[in-house]
């Protein structure tokens, strides 16, 4: 799909319920009546608020202009609505690089794979050696959206043969 | 197959071994070869005497080595060194033994990693089997279980195959030495070889995923050496290992075979994970369709380890 406004994307939204039947049941309805997908509920019960409240988080996937509709109608109906975000980045990717890191402009290497490899930098460690001659090595955490880490990897890998760099990945296939 | 009677070519570490633990399984060794001698007799050698008269004086016997091939056997066990590409002799050994209707075991992986498609067609026509247990993994049983699975039940095999290579990885990781401090280390310990290309370019341990690939396609597709992607270790300062320490990681080198691909790389593993074995450990998992994940680990290299994988093999034969 090429128009942005009907592009379906995963959208995470916080809320906040009372502890009483029938609550979380509510709190679903506009979500289903205004046509999004319902992808994942976590319900964290034994997790209270300060205030009583049970926080609860909604993954949907639908289009951005049905998103909008569907927060307006979960406000319209008195849920408590915390926070609601456009794409989730909800996989971490932890990989190293190895290399020239500062000479090959190393906030250049970062911005790119954050624009090209549609992540967002988390974290960076860099540990990089007096002189030139050695390689120096870099820790960096992105946060993925949901299902695109395999082709950030891929991008990651184009950036840093660019610039000679060695990427050493984690293993993908291995659940925690 | 019990009471077989063995002919063992090559009398390395791992032939030798052979030799020497062959009775214990009940078998007999009619013939044993070097790269320049012989020793062949139809009632059995005398083990001993032949394995005194190669540690002391270099050669197994006075027959020409070719006289191995030619006598009373009922199983070849090819214990030459591994040689890329026609992997040669030791293709031509197998083959020898199946043109006669012999079973042939194999601890070289050249045949099975270059030309797995010439021996399965190979002992298609012949009332021979081909094991190779001893090729991938050493004492571990990595091919009897994915045959036990059934290759079509296993996705994929991973996992650490190179003693040399992962004990480097970890005693740079424990010590916080560099690569060239370890590696030397290592030679001295006799862990590393004087030329350690081979361990540490990833390149044995492409072999025995090579192997596993073609295990796992089951015929549908031929791997080689040339099919995989292959990275080793010696590109890695100590401080990537110290990075990846900090959060709890550390870096292996991994291989993956599937039924459609090969590779080996460095690849970050959770520090506490069933892939971080540390020193010569191997390990390899297998990832099923219907029961999850299966580790096995244990002593992927030595001669009585791949000794004992061979006459695993062995005792696997039907007759």
């Amino acid at each position: 799909m090429s128009d942005a406004a009907s592009e379906v994307q995963t959208h995470t939204i916080r809320l906040e319920l009372v502890d009483e039947p029938g609550e979380l049941l509510r709190a679903l309805e506009p979500i289903s009546e205004a046509g999004g997908n319902l992808m994942s509920i976590y319900h964290e019960r034994g997790n209270v608020t300060p205030r009583g409240h049970i926080p609860v988080e909604v993954d949907v996937s639908c289009a951005p202009d049905r998103f909008e509709r569907i927060v307006d109608s979960l406000r319209e109906a008195g849920v408590n609505v915390i926070q609601a975000g456009a794409e989730r980045y909800d996989e971490e990717l932890v990989v190293l690089l190895v290399g020239h890191l500062v000479e090959t402009d190393l906030s250049d290497t970062l911005q790119q794979v954050e624009a090209c490899a549609n992540a967002s930098l988390t974290d960076l460690s860099l540990s990089a050696p007096r002189g030139n001659d050695e390689s120096s090595s870099a820790r960096v955490r992105l946060k993925t959206k949901s299902g695109t880490t395999e082709e950030a990897l891929r991008k990651l890998r184009e950036i840093a043969a660019q610039k000679d760099l060695h990427v050493i990945e984690p293993l993908t296939g291995e659940s925690p | 197959m019990s009471g077989a009677r063995l002919a063992v070519l090559g009398a390395g570490a791992v032939g030798r071994s052979v030799v020497e633990l062959a009775a214990e399984y009940g078998h007999t060794v009619t013939a044993v070869a070097d790269s320049s001698s012989a020793a062949v007799d139809t009632d059995g050698i005398d083990t001993e005497a032949v394995l005194d008269r190669k540690a002391e004086g270099g050669t197994v016997g006075d027959a020409d080595p070719d006289a191995a091939l030619d006598a009373d056997y009922d199983v070849l066990v090819e214990a030459t060194p591994t040689t890329l590409d026609d992997a040669e002799p030791g293709f031509s050994h197998v083959a020898h033994a199946l043109d006669r209707d012999r079973h042939a075991v194999l601890a070289n992986k050249g045949p099975v990693a270059e030309r797995y498609g010439d021996l399965r067609e190979l002992e298609a026509d012949s009332e021979g089997q081909i094991r190779f247990e001893a090729t991938v993994g050493g004492a571990i049983p990595i091919c009897s279980t994915i045959a036990d699975f059934g290759a079509s039940h296993i996705t994929a095999a991973r996992g650490v195959l190179n003693g040399t290579a992962n004990f480097i990885l970890s005693r740079m990781a424990a010590e916080g030495l560099d690569y060239e401090h370890v590696l030397a280390e290592a030679q001295d310990l006799g862990v590393a070889e004087a030329d350690p290309t081979f361990d540490v370019e990833g390149i044995d341990a492409a072999l025995k995923f090579v192997i596993l690939s073609n295990v796992l396609a089951e015929g549908d597709q031929e791997f080689t050496l040339d099919d995989a992607t292959v990275e080793g270790i010696t590109d890695i300062p100590g401080s990537a290992l110290e990075l990846a320490a900090e959060d709890g990681r550390t870096i292996r080198l991994i291989g993956e075979a599937t039924p459609d691909s090969v590779t080996v790389a460095p690849r970050l593993v959770p520090d506490d994970g069933p892939l971080s074995v540390t020193g010569t450990l191997n390990i390899v998992q297998l990832e099923t369709t219907h029961a999850g994940r299966l580790n096995v680990s244990g002593r992927g290299a030595g001669g009585p380890e791949t000794a004992t994988a061979v006459l695993s093999d062995v005792s696997r034969l039907t007759e």
